[in-house]
């Protein structure tokens, strides 16, 4: 008897202890992402009770969508070993300046809903691009650092967007802009989150299998190799820092179109969130090293820390708080997965 | 200052007993030996010279004794005390002061700051540093010295040789028991130079022990009491300078046992060729170098490190700034050409330097050799890598160059050394070149792969291939080229071929 229970309880013993290697592993080979995950899913089905429920899952997908497009932008940055301060300027700006547009598109230019959307949507994206480039020029052309050159253009655009609006919402949206991009949806799912879908498809297959993808890890990676082997690391820069602009632009675009208005005041948290989404992911801050589906997985859990944080009634100042807290300890535990990884190799 | 030098070379028992004692010091790194089973004894009062080709161990050994590298073997001892220097910072509470090549200065900081650096709180009161008594103590130092450089001026706005003086003040501002010296006078002038020698002399006098590197004949006969010749990490002899010469000096530092790892390398030399004239680096690092290549023959570059003879070939391939001159392969101006074009004309540089500009180490092994020859039609199409098609032609490479293990999707970082550099070949090979320029190709690297990496170059040769070898290590010069040049102070001074190409020949040419 007495030895039947000693026998029971070291074979309870050894699963844990197997458990606990799995556990182990598995944080080495993917980092304290995955724990993250299961730790906020838990907690908030416990705390909340409509956290787990379809409808809201489709809402939390909704609600990252606009950090997930701003994210894998970010992570083309930071695979060069750069970072972008700019993308909340960016959004801010692409907002004032689609509904600007779509406002002089409607009054002067056509009576078409679609025209005055596409135009409007345009203008965003060229302004977003524009700001991106300003900031790729800097990094590669003149070596400025990325940390001054993208924190002095979200100066230029927070400025500007407050300028060209005044400073207050610019209203006068065609009415089918808010309906499709901001709340329709197709064959079920929400525009934003198709939209962002297609990005990340887009974004996996620029980073993980076209020779500029290649060229930003090499650039990131070891930027004299690089160049030893050929490859233009300042155009690698310039396009890095111009598509995360470009990328920053659309989240403005959709946001504007939820907001129904173009709003100079959005966008402010979009840097941290942005950067903190990424290196949760796994993406190093010291470049060359990051994967797509990572850094949506990485997104999304923001999101759910949001949702989560939000329906069971967590302070809204608190929650900077909680982000921030969050960012610091994912960190932290990569430094320590690396740390363990060099001693092993 | 002057009672810690007594306190040293008194030792009790009468007669001199040295300062610092290594018995049987042996340093072992993956996959390479550094040091093996070295004895050496240093004496209060004398100036022991370390001679040795680069990579003979004079470093290792050096960084042993300032405590920057733990012995893997072996005991030291400190006046006759063991000891154990976990630290640098150990080291020079023992009395160990060292003076580098590469300079430890901060360039923001004045001379009088980086003099104290590390060493302010005696010279502070309450936490605070006393600007004043640092600039005074400096001041005081350097006129002992018979230095002259203000001490107020940014170390940055200094020339290389007032930075040097500087280095040494900093080393001597505890008048060290024992001061190392690693090739002082590289970058000072003749004055400047004879300015150490009397320096050296009155440390000396004052009891302390000195380790001296220098590859200059003239200093070591000024200074030397005693030489010690270090070759691929063993003590070879130790020597009294009265009865040293320099013929014999040179055949201790460079008559090496060379172990049957070079291959026979047919030369059947063709037209086609590259060729430098009156190159001269914007950096200055190489000054009017002719050279030139022929398809089908190994052209070797000899000279120390720093010479200037990595920078011949870096400016052929555009990864340095030409001033002047020019760069021609196959009779077509290549001077102003990028990296890039170089690269599509056929040419590839494999650097010494695998850790800071070669390898991207988090990447895998296919990444790296990839790298170049992402552009090429077979690998991708309108910018989309085929994956199949690259993890082919890398491990075709990879078998090429015999990588072990041959797994290309295996991370650069977990390759040794060895396969690292074989690594860099592949990469060197994959868009199938005709112009191989190689800097250092076996640095850290142990036999088993130099022998690999040579019978590969040998065959690129042979395959009617430019190659072009810049080399620290004579046998690799001696054995590999068909033809060398001597590069010494920026210059190409010499050109061997044939049965001049001796390593008593070369060896002449980097001593002065």
């Amino acid at each position: 008897m007495n030895h039947a229970v000693t026998s029971s309880q070291s074979r309870i013993q050894t699963a844990f202890e197997m458990l606990g290697r799995f556990a182990f592993r598995l944080f080495i080979r993917q980092g304290a992402l995955p724990y993250l995950l299961v730790l906020a899913v838990i907690t908030f089905t416990v705390v909340a009770d409509n956290f787990l429920t379809a409808d809201n899952i489709f809402n939390i997908l909704r609600q990252s969508s606009f950090l997930v497009i701003v994210a894998l932008g970010q992570m083309l940055t930071l695979l060069t070993g750069g970072f972008d301060l700019s993308v909340g300027a960016v959004i801010a700006v692409a907002s004032v300046a689609a509904a600007l547009a779509m406002q002089w598109a409607g009054a002067s230019l056509a009576e078409s809903a679609l025209v005055v959307i596409v135009v409007g949507s345009l203008v965003a994206m060229i302004a977003g691009l524009s700001i991106g480039a300003v900031n790729g020029i800097g990094v590669s052309v003149f070596g400025v650092s990325p940390f001054i050159m993208t924190m002095g253009t979200a100066s230029i655009g927070a400025g500007l967007a407050l300028y060209m609006s005044g400073g207050s919402p610019v209203y006068g949206l065609p009415m089918e802009f808010s309906d499709t991009l901001g709340f329709g949806r197709l064959a079920g799912v929400s525009y934003p989150v198709l939209i962002m879908a297609f990005a990340a498809i887009v974004m996996f297959i620029v980073v993980h299998s076209t020779r500029f993808g290649r060229y930003l890890f090499a650039t990131g990676g070891n930027i004299k190799a690089a160049q030893l082997s050929g490859i233009g690391t300042k155009r690698s820069l310039f396009f890095a820092y111009a598509l995360c602009g470009l990328m920053a632009a659309i989240a403005g675009i959709l946001l504007t179109a939820r907001l129904d208005s173009g709003d100079p005041n959005i966008g402010q948290a979009f840097p941290l969130e942005s950067i903190a989404a990424c290196v949760i992911a796994g993406v190093s801050l010291r470049g060359g090293i990051g994967r797509v589906e990572n850094v949506i997985m990485g997104a999304i859990l923001i999101g759910i820390f949001k949702n989560g944080m939000n329906l069971s009634g967590v302070d809204s100042y608190m929650q900077l708080v909680v982000i921030g807290i969050l960012l610091i300890t994912a960190v932290i535990a990569d430094q320590f997965r690396l740390k363990y990884i060099a001693r092993a190799a | 200052m002057v009672h810690e030098c007594h306190a040293t070379d008194r030792d009790g028992q009468g007669g001199p007993s040295p300062i610092l004692k290594l018995a049987g010091v042996s340093k072992r790194f993956p996959g390479v030996t550094a040091l093996e089973g070295i004895d050496f004894t240093l004496r209060a009062g004398e100036v022991h010279v370390l001679f040795g080709e680069n990579g003979a161990g004079k470093s290792t050994l050096i960084n042993i004794i300032t405590g920057a590298l733990s012995p893997s073997d072996g005991h030291m001892f400190l006046n006759g005390e063991r000891v154990q220097l976990d630290s640098v910072y150990a080291a020079r509470e023992a009395g160990i002061s060292a003076v580098f090549q590469e300079f430890s200065l901060i360039p923001q900081l004045t001379v009088a700051e980086n003099i104290f650096l590390g060493g302010e709180e005696e010279h502070s009161r309450f936490g605070l540093i006393s600007g004043a008594r640092i600039r005074k103590q400096a001041r005081k130092l350097l006129d002992e010295l018979g230095f002259s450089i203000s001490v107020d001026r940014s170390v940055g706005h200094l020339a290389r040789a007032e930075q040097q003086m500087v280095e040494i003040a900093k080393a001597l501002r505890w008048w060290p028991s024992l001061l190392i010296l690693d090739e002082p006078t590289a970058s000072l002038t003749d004055h400047e130079a004879q300015r150490l020698y009397s320096l050296v002399e009155k440390l000396r006098e004052r009891g302390a022990g000195i380790i001296y590197i220098s590859h200059r004949m003239e200093e070591v006969r000024r200074l030397a009491d005693r030489i010690t010749v270090l070759r691929d990490g063993r003590h070879i002899a130790t020597l009294d300078a009265s009865n040293a010469d320099e013929g014999q000096l040179v055949q201790l530092m460079t008559g090496r046992t060379i172990e049957n790892i070079f291959p026979e390398i047919r030369h059947e030399p063709r037209a086609g060729k590259i060729e430098c004239s009156g190159l001269t680096t914007r950096s200055n690092k190489i000054v009017e170098a002719d050279i030139e290549a022929h398809e089908g023959e190994i052209v070797g570059l000899a000279g120390l490190v720093g010479s200037g003879k990595s920078e011949i070939i870096r400016a052929m391939f555009g990864a340095s700034e030409v001033r002047s001159g020019s760069v021609h392969l196959r009779g077509e101006d290549i001077t102003r050409l990028s990296i890039n074009s170089r690269i599509r004309k056929g040419m590839f540089y494999v650097t010494a330097d695998r850790r800071t500009e070669g390898m991207i180490l988090m990447a895998s092994a296919r990444e790296n050799i990839m790298l170049p020859a992402l552009d090429l039609p077979h690998i991708s199409t309108a910018s989309l890598v085929w994956g199949k098609a690259e993890r082919a032609m890398s491990q075709q490479l990879a078998q090429d160059v015999d990588l072990q293990p041959p797994n290309p999707e295996q991370q650069a970082a977990a390759f040794s050394g060895g396969n690292q550099q074989k690594i860099m070949l592949a990469r060197a090979m994959v868009r199938g070149p005709s112009c191989f320029l190689f800097d250092e190709p076996t640095v850290g690297v142990d036999v088993g792969a130099r022998s690999a990496i040579y019978k590969f170059i040998g065959g690129l040769c042979e395959a009617g291939a430019i190659v072009i070898i810049v080399s620290s290590e004579l046998p690799e010069i001696i054995h590999l080229s068909h033809r060398a040049y001597v590069v010494n102070r920026a210059r190409v001074q010499e050109e061997l071929s044939g049965d001049e190409l001796t390593e008593s020949n070369i060896a002449r040419h980097f001593i002065e």
